[in-house]
């Protein structure tokens, strides 16, 4: 597996906020470097989806949908973003 | 709303009685990795364990000093897929815990890269956990875990931190980092525990 | 201190980006599925609640077995505008669990879930009146020419005049994506110029032998980083990764080179 970029989130990001967040500006908490979220590093596998700050490589999402069609969205590494629906 | 797509029976392997509920037998060792692989020279490398008591520190060679054993288990990843009597060379739990004590019965295992698990001490303990250097007859795979990953096979293979870099008990089961997005905080396949 | 924050979205707090279409979920039906390469497979879907599309952009193919097993993956879109015909080129991966179904088991009339349009970061827009218009230097690795062919014809349908560049890496002739398509846009006003480096087999009388895209050849056949192009780069994950260091070693700027990675080796 290798990692994608964080454009490649705007479908989840529509199911979890209803919207295409991957212009919006994110802070990152590890960091505190800010930017749209579609430059952020994701590692996607079965396990879960995991988006990375591209500048200190600090989680920021993860997305995680089990076979029976839960899913859990977390955003702990993201202190604030702007919205831009 | 979703309909079955004309066609698509998705991919299934083969199943088996000897394997836990919900999983399939595979012969191949996918990779899952939730960041970048990190790369740590055995030179730099060392494994702490830290108690309310205090902490101690083996180096690569000290470590391995403890013995090694071979071991042959069964994997079952919560991803569905297991590896039946996969070959194994690590130190037994055990054999590093003589030197340590500890009032507290959870573990938060801790990682290069900064992976979380959590796992009940007792999960580890009485010949049920090692820190692992050789898988299938070789060392490690950085992709794998290299150079060395904590092995905890009784429960789901996310439990088996990679890139083990030490055990830092806790009063509390407190949730590691898949456990904390939505994964169960114990982990048994045989109880298909696997999300909250 | 941001991360490479494309010029385009500079000053976003004050012009805040406005999704122009809804993504939501739609039930296509294929109207036609066609080789295009020898792994490739072009498909044309009917989208009759599609609310059409920007070059670039993609979609999520979710496809459901008869016990409920559900699996979505990502395409980026080879069509753009606003007709409800969206078109898509799927290259197979040999160890697919969509890709394979999609390029060998998919019939005309058979019915698919999607959701989008997606991604409103890697895209280009016509530029507006008041813009200054910016040559646009693409780079394609394989199957990752798809948004960037999108962007080509949506740059031609809009007869927008910035120069636009495509510098396409594939293995063998054999292996081109729309290669009709892009041999018309070479040829139509405005121009699109073509560069193509053929990685495993040149055609006949080709001047150079076939090896893989290197910074030299990068630096001759792309927009210099002084005309300040926008680039987009699409292909596997690693040839975008390496494109893209060598992009910023030639001076381009971070916030002018956006990046779509497949995934992949």
């Amino acid at each position: 597996m290798s990692r994608l970029d964080g454009n490649m989130l705007a479908g989840r990001l529509v199911e979890v906020l209803g919207w295409d967040a991957t212009t919006a500006d994110a802070r990152c908490a590890q960091c505190g470097t800010h930017g749209p979220i579609a430059l952020a590093l994701v590692y996607a596998t079965s396990m879960g989806t995991v988006a990375r700050c591209p500048h200190c490589d600090g989680v920021l999402a993860i997305f995680v949908e089990a076979d029976d069609g839960r899913v859990w969205f977390g955003m702990p590494g993201i202190t604030a973003l702007e919205v831009t629906r | 709303m979703s309909f079955i797509t004309r066609g698509f029976s998705g991919r299934r392997g083969e199943r088996d009685p000897r394997l836990p509920p919900g999983q399939t037998l595979v012969t191949d060792w996918p990779v899952l990795s939730a960041g970048p692989t990190p790369e740590v020279d055995t030179a730099d490398w060392e494994f702490v364990i830290r108690t309310e008591n205090g902490s101690h520190q083996w180096t690569w060679d000290e470590l391995r000093e403890l013995g090694l054993e071979d071991i042959a288990t069964d994997i079952h990843c919560v991803t569905h897929w297991t590896k039946l009597e996969m070959p194994w060379r690590g130190v037994s739990l055990d054999r590093i815990w003589e030197s340590v004590e500890t009032e507290h019965e959870f573990v938060m295992a801790h990682t290069y890269g900064g992976y979380t698990t959590n796992v009940p001490l007792e999960d580890l303990l009485d010949g049920k956990s090692w820190i692992a250097f050789e898988a299938d007859g070789e060392p490690l795979d950085p992709e794998h875990g290299g150079p060395a990953r904590l092995l905890v096979p009784h429960l789901y293979f996310w439990k088996s931190a990679k890139w083990i870099r030490g055990l830092v008990t806790m009063p509390t089961d407190d949730p590691g980092f898949w456990e904390q997005n939505g994964y169960h905080l114990h982990g048994d396949p045989w109880q298909e525990e696997r999300y909250w | 201190m941001s991360f490479r924050t494309p010029a385009a979205l500079a000053g976003a707090s004050s012009q805040p980006t406005v999704a122009r279409r809804r993504a939501t979920w739609h039930v296509a039906t294929v109207a036609d599925s066609r080789p295009e390469t020898s792994t490739a497979r072009r498909i044309e879907l009917d989208v009759p609640t599609w609310p059409g599309n920007d070059a670039g952009s993609h979609l999520d193919v979710r496809l459901t077995a008869p016990d409920g097993y559900q699996a979505t993956r990502s395409y980026s879109i080879a069509s753009a505008g606003d007709g409800t015909r969206v078109v898509l080129a799927v290259d197979e991966l040999p160890d697919g669990e969509v890709s394979p179904f999609l390029v060998h088991d998919l019939r005309p009339g058979d019915q698919l879930e999607l959701h989008g349009p997606l991604g409103a970061f890697f895209v280009w827009t016509p530029p507006s009146a008041d813009e200054t218009p910016r040559p646009v230097q693409l780079i394609a690795g394989g199957s990752g020419v798809v948004p960037l062919y999108a962007m080509a014809a949506a740059h031609s349908a809009a007869a927008d005049a910035t120069q636009f560049r495509l510098l396409y890496s594939v293995r063998t002739p054999e292996d081109v994506f729309f290669r009709r398509e892009l041999a018309a846009l070479a040829s139509a006003e405005p121009a699109l110029q073509v560069d193509f480096v053929y990685t495993r087999r040149t055609p006949a009388d080709w001047p150079t032998a076939a090896g893989r895209l290197t910074r030299n050849v990068l630096d001759t056949a792309a927009v210099p980083a002084a005309s300040r192009p926008s680039v987009y780069v699409c292909g596997p994950t690693p040839f975008v990764e390496a494109v893209a260091g060598w992009l910023i070693d030639a001076g381009h700027r971070a916030g002018d080179v956006r990046t779509e990675r497949f995934g992949g080796s």
